[in-house]
């Protein structure tokens, strides 16, 4: 059979569009809408949000509809919108000591300043599937919502408290400092302007880890746990709640734009710095001290916090044989963009690219055929000479 | 004769910390300490000076810690120097300290004019190429650009190394430690380089396996006229192969002149020590 | 909620908003005034994936004008899904015209092959690059291969020609081979076959690398001397097609493909599909043949 030129190229995409449409719709089920994705789904929407690194919950939840839960397209998706987006401002710094906290707990002290406070968590729920979930209807939600209203008694109601850091028991104790290097790099970078080259400064390394894929950034936590990291640190506080931001317009005047919501957590780990004093500490003059691995990022998303932590502290140490201490591994390969294009672009035709090693491969055979045709006995197999 | 060096060096100095004025005062082998009581700062090399002639060999002799790895490494550039001047015939006819050279031009003076032997063969050799890509490598920085010189050379050096040819296309990974430091000298030698620098290049190695790889630089020596500079803490090392020594303590010269001198008639208490314990 | 309130359209022209453009034509200028060097540029996402051209859409799309001519290939032929894609985007994007036909196409995007025939002054061609550090398959640290660069240190790679060239007989047994741009720097050209490297010397056309995910780009300006590495006595070589016909055309001088039908019988047919027709269809379009040294 002669060739036959394969095109067509362009209706083959058309039918698969249209083919994933059609098993998304095959079912004939009720489509799923904007707000109950957002409500319902609320931390696919969160970790949506940090992975696509913008802050915007319905364009979240659109995302996640689009691609059928699939968090490494919706992810994809809100990047690409992003990208489209004049900027206009940079924030302020954000204050989280003035967060309206929704949770607040720290697994360094048992009792802590202002209390240790639950709010919304599974980590203690049990893992059991619940078909009763299955059972609600907009009246029942009604009832529930009622009832917790009745639980609240309205004379115990007071303002909004913010609460200190715990960190501040550490700084007050002269045990933290503020900055373990003093020629640290502190330039603002932002990676979606300027291409990073390496050593990249902190603000670059945070923006990074804050946008990484949570499982990855998981993947680089547990293994410093696991041996291939030096010990790991403690939750020093992990807080969700909502926090004010700022911007500086163009007339100079702080304004405030909206509310975003954040999970932060401080991990606290030893670190070393320089004694101030003569003569104190080791004879290389330095001091044993606490330091914090910083983790934020948008929603409610504490794998994430957590891990960034753990991962920031694990950047700070030298050691080369763990992965997660080095710079260039951890933040090449957690960008879940580019992980995630660069290995489903195998599927793409590679075949030239083969055919230049398939040709090597046969070549090199036809020339080892060759040489065995060719070649008389020599003493074969001589043992290897390892001679001391 | 006495303006007839190779290599001239200065007050070659390197410092881990604070350089404040007189640390190197503060420190040295009458305090019996390299940290700065001031400041911790550690002083590894304090104010070497010294000259190397052509064909010579000079050993650098001392205990852990006392200078004698950091300042071998400063001469090819794997550290750089805290203050210090260092001259090199090669270079400018000696007028230019090789300390103060740009990057690409230190680089030039490592692959054409240098050779280096690490006392692991890890340091001085990639084992993801094989023994004859090491030698390549060497010979590719020198500027040989063609495939035949370059198995002929490796050839000849791995013979005269006592390296069995055939494994020429092996990685070093699966050698013994003798014949990974054999291919590491071959590989040291294969621009001809005028200077030689060998850090500790047996240390690893088993006794009988030593005194071949001894005999091997030796022979090399005596048949390239090669200069070079032996740095090790066995004084059984320095005894076979070097003219004159250097003795290092804490950073510090404290005794030098002609090897057989020193080993038969040591001024200083500290190299009487080693010279006593010397088996 | 998603329309761009100023502008009617969705989108900027040709997506990608006017500061971005400006960032990597900028960019873009100085690779041109550095043969080979791989500039850094902040390289923004797009709504196709990375890995998947990125960095040739970036390219493109910061140039590509109203009058433009576009033609999309990928593995050198134009009718593939990924190159449907591409183009479908392009068009929409820039409102241009698109093409076949490499003589009629002012601005070239390809992956990983340049056109058989040859490109004149009036043409761009735009590679997609993977992996635009040469040195990284020998050095995985960025921080350390650009010092490599800087230095011109390549020794290295140049180890890597002599190990293939001892266990394989052959310089490079992977598409891609390293080439001096300018005298000066190492680049890769990309993952296209040898074939097509000698192309890339002392040529009429602009030559541009785009790697999206890395975050580089490269440039080959026209008249450049390019020469693909190579030892005094074990010369570069491209592809070798014994005793092979197309079995479409009866063409026996061009990168050809290898095709296998249902009864595993095998033919082999011209890899640049636009190439193919113009020769079925005649006249045949100017190339330049490369001859290997003995």
């Amino acid at each position: 059979m002669g060739y036959v030129a394969v095109k067509g190229g362009q209706d083959a995409i058309e039918n698969a569009n249209k083919l994933v449409d059609y098993f998304r719709w095959k079912g004939r089920t009720e489509p799923i809408g904007v707000d109950q994705a957002r409500t319902q789904m609320r931390l696919a929407v969160d970790r949506a949000m940090g992975e696509g690194s913008l802050y915007a919950p319905e364009h979240a939840a659109l995302a996640l509809l689009q691609v059928e839960g699939d968090s490494f397209e919706a992810a994809f998706h809100l990047r690409a919108y992003r990208a489209t987006l004049e900027r206009r401002y940079f924030s302020e710094t954000l204050n989280t000591r003035e967060m309206f906290v929704h949770r607040r707990i720290s697994s360094t002290f048992r009792e802590i300043p202002g209390g240790q406070i639950l709010g919304p968590t599974r980590d203690y729920s049990f893992r059991l599937l619940n078909p009763a979930l299955l059972e609600a209807s907009l009246g029942s939600i009604e009832k529930f919502i009622q009832e917790l209203h009745e639980q609240i008694d309205p004379a115990k109601l007071h303002g909004v408290t913010t609460y200190k850091k715990v960190i501040d028991i550490f700084l007050n104790e002269g045990l933290m400092s503020r900055q373990l290097k003093p020629d640290e790099d502190r330039r603002v970078f932002d990676v979606t302007r300027e291409a990073i080259k390496f050593p990249v400064p902190r603000s670059a390394v945070l923006q990074m880890l804050a946008r990484a894929e949570t499982g990855a950034l998981m993947c680089m936590a547990y293994s410093t746990m696991r041996g291939f990291g030096e010990s790991h640190g403690t939750v020093g506080e992990l807080r969700v709640g909502e926090v004010p931001v700022r911007i500086v317009d163009r007339r100079g005047r702080k304004r405030y734009v909206g509310r975003i919501k954040v999970t932060e957590t401080e991990m606290v780990g030893g670190g070393r710095r320089r004694s101030a004093e003569p003569g104190r500490g080791s004879a290389r003059g330095e001091e044993p001290v606490l330091s914090i691995g910083y983790g934020l990022c948008f929603g409610q998303n504490e794998t994430k916090g957590i891990c960034m932590g753990m991962v920031e502290s694990a950047l700070r140490s030298p050691n080369p044989d763990n992965p997660a201490n080095n710079q260039e591994f951890v933040l090449y390969h957690t960008e879940v963009i580019e992980a995630y294009g660069f290995t489903n672009h195998l599927k793409l035709p590679h075949y030239v690219t083969f055919q230049a090693g398939l040709e090597s491969t046969r070549r090199v055979a036809r020339l080892k055929a060759a040489a065995r045709e060719e070649s008389v006995a020599v003493g074969a197999g001589a043992a290897e000479e390892n001679d001391d | 004769m006495e303006e007839n060096w190779l290599l001239r060096v200065r007050n070659l100095t390197k410092i881990f910390g604070a350089v404040t004025p007189g640390v190197c005062e503060r420190t040295g082998p009458k305090v019996n300490s390299n940290i700065c009581p001031r400041t911790g700062a550690v002083v590894a090399c304090s104010n070497i000076s010294f000259d190397l002639y052509p064909g010579e060999v000079l050993g650098v002799v001392g205990e852990s810690g006392s200078g004698k790895s950091t300042l071998v490494q400063m001469l090819y550039f794997d550290q750089p120097a805290t203050s210090g001047e260092a001259f090199f015939r090669p270079v400018e006819d000696g007028a230019a300290n090789i300390l103060d050279l740009s990057n690409q031009r230190k680089r030039y003076v490592r692959n054409h004019l240098m050779g280096m032997v690490y006392q692991n063969p890890r340091d001085g050799l990639n084992f993801r190429f094989s023994s004859g890509g090491n030698i390549a490598e060497k010979l590719l920085m020198a500027g040989v650009f063609n495939v035949g010189k370059i198995r002929i050379r490796a050839t000849d050096l791995l013979s005269h190394t006592e390296v069995p040819v055939k494994r020429m296309d092996e990685s070093p990974a699966r050698f013994s430690g003798g014949m990974q430091q054999r291919v590491q000298i071959a590989k040291a030698i294969a621009n001809n380089p005028p200077l030689l620098l060998l850090d500790e290049v047996t240390s690893g190695l088993d006794v009988s396996v030593q005194a071949k790889v001894l005999d091997l630089i030796r022979g090399l020596q005596q048949e390239m006229g090669i200069s070079m500079i032996v740095v090790s803490h066995d004084l059984g090392v320095i005894r076979m192969l070097t003219d004159r020594t250097m003795v290092l303590k804490h950073g510090q010269i404290v005794e030098q002149g002609l090897t057989d001198q020193i080993l038969q008639d040591p001024q200083h208490g500290y190299t009487q020590l080693l010279v006593s314990s010397l088996l | 909620m998603i329309e761009n309130l100023k502008f009617r359209e969705s989108f900027n022209y040709a997506y990608i908003d006017e500061f971005t453009k400006k960032e990597i034509r900028r960019k873009t200028l100085k690779a041109v005034c550095i043969p080979g060097y791989q500039v850094p540029y902040a390289s923004p996402e797009m709504p196709i994936s990375r890995g998947w051209g990125t960095g040739g859409l970036h390219l493109t799309l910061s140039l590509v004008g109203p009058n433009d001519v576009v033609k999309v290939i990928d593995q050198g032929s134009d009718a593939s899904v990924n190159a449907c894609n591409l183009r479908l985007f392009i068009k929409e994007m820039a409102r241009c015209a698109v093409t076949f036909d490499t003589g009629l196409a002012t601005i070239i995007q390809s992956r990983h092959r340049v056109p058989e025939e040859i490109l004149t002054e009036k043409q761009i061609l735009v590679l997609q690059v993977p992996q635009p550090e040469i040195l990284r398959s020998v050095e995985r640290h960025e921080a350390k291969t650009r010092a490599m660069h800087a230095e011109a240190d390549y020794a290295k790679i140049w180890v890597t020609l002599y190990e293939a060239y001892v266990r394989n007989g052959t310089l490079r047994n992977a598409a891609g081979h390293p080439i001096l741009v300018n005298g000066r720097y190492v680049a890769t050209p990309s993952p296209i076959p040898s074939w097509d490297v000698p192309n890339l010397s002392m040529a009429r056309c602009l030559y541009l690398f785009g790697a999206g995910r890395e975050k580089r780009i490269h440039c080959i300006p026209p008249f450049t001397p390019v020469k693909p590495l190579e030892f005094e006595d074990i010369r570069f070589k491209v592809e070798e097609f014994i005793g092979v016909r197309c079995s479409a055309s009866g063409e026996d001088k061009a990168f050809m493909d290898e095709i296998y039908a249902n009864d595993l019988s095998r033919s082999w047919v011209i890899n640049d599909s636009n190439f193919l027709d113009k020769v079925r269809q005649g006249p045949r379009p100017p190339q330049r043949l490369f001859t290997n040294p003995e």
